[in-house]
């Protein structure tokens, strides 16, 4: 049974854990379109197909946010990542398998995934 | 929407606009009713916007001229022949009220709310929900505040932290649904 009394024994393990997490500011972004063309469209899965892989893997540099329509309603569920010093790159109609594709090869590996972006998509 | 349990995320990123700091989700269900009340202390809207919200096409964005999210979860909820209702007030904040008659076949399933729930609260660590489900005389609330009373300075979306929350919440439900 999950108790509060548990999560207390996590802050004290995850407190121990965090000794240096400096340079929070040049961590990447990843932000899910969550408005409710992209809600409709199966963002949510997504979403959660992002922290659950980030999770899993260990990632903690890396913050997955949700936001707001921007205007390109026809490719949600759309997912953009921000990298520090690079260019943002535009993921659209993405699924939950795509976005472990895109943690392990773009967020890990460095690597785009180009047949997802956007550009690849109105050619 | 597939399931009500989306709308109440679309609901929600109203409130979270709006600048709510505390949001509070209720699902309650009853024999042949479910209801879903979602309360913010966001900036409200005058009497002139609550009726303008309902029609979908009044939107305060600015990327397209069209804002379904209200008029969707109302027509949901009329369309079993349940009700909607918002009441706003400026500066203090907005409670939007559906409630859905479970036993009509236009009813939509209610879906994961937990998930809802789950990832509002990972991914706006920094806002304090309140959720508050209740199924028959069962029920059970989750307030992040009494969370970050304990954890301190460790967020709610430290991997451990979520992890800890995803589980209490199912087995919290579990429990409601007798176990």
């Amino acid at each position: 049974m999950k108790s509060l009394a548990e999560l207390q024994a996590i802050r004290d393990k995850v407190r121990a854990q965090v000794s240096v997490r400096e340079g929070q500011e040049d961590r990447i972004r990843i932000l899910v379109g969550m408005a409710t063309c992209g809600i409709a469209a199966g963002a949510r899965p997504v979403l959660t197909a992002f922290i659950d892989e980030l999770e899993k893997r260990g990632i903690t540099n890396v913050q997955v946010t949700q936001t707001g329509c921007i205007g390109i309603c026809q490719f949600e569920p759309v997912v953009e990542v921000v990298t520090p010093g690079k260019d943002k790159v535009t993921y659209v109609k993405m699924t939950p398998e795509m976005a472990v594709r895109v943690v392990n090869d773009h967020i890990v590996n460095g690597n785009v995934v180009q047949e997802f972006t956007i550009g690849a998509h109105t050619k | 929407m597939r399931e009500l349990s989306l709308n109440v995320m679309d609901i929600v990123q109203n409130s979270i606009s709006a600048g709510a700091t505390v949001i509070k989700i209720s699902v309650l269900e009853e024999e042949q009713k479910l209801t879903i009340v979602v309360t913010d202390n966001g900036k409200g809207m005058s009497k002139e916007q609550v009726c303008k919200v309902i029609d979908p096409f009044f939107t305060t964005r600015t990327t397209r001229k069209v804002g379904m999210g209200i008029p969707l979860f109302k027509m949901e909820a009329e369309m079993t022949g349940g009700s909607f209702e918002i009441e706003s007030d400026l500066n203090k904040g907005t409670k939007v009220t559906a409630t859905f008659i479970t036993t009509h076949l236009d009813m939509l399933p209610l879906g994961d709310i937990n998930a809802t729930v789950w990832l509002l609260i990972t991914c706006n660590p920094d806002l304090d929900f309140i959720f508050y489900r209740k199924i028959g005389p069962l029920d059970f609330t989750l307030n992040t505040k009494e969370l970050k009373d304990i954890l301190g300075e460790i967020p709610l979306n430290a991997p451990d932290v979520s992890q800890w929350l995803k589980d209490y919440l199912t087995e919290q439900t579990a429990l409601l649904h007798g176990g």
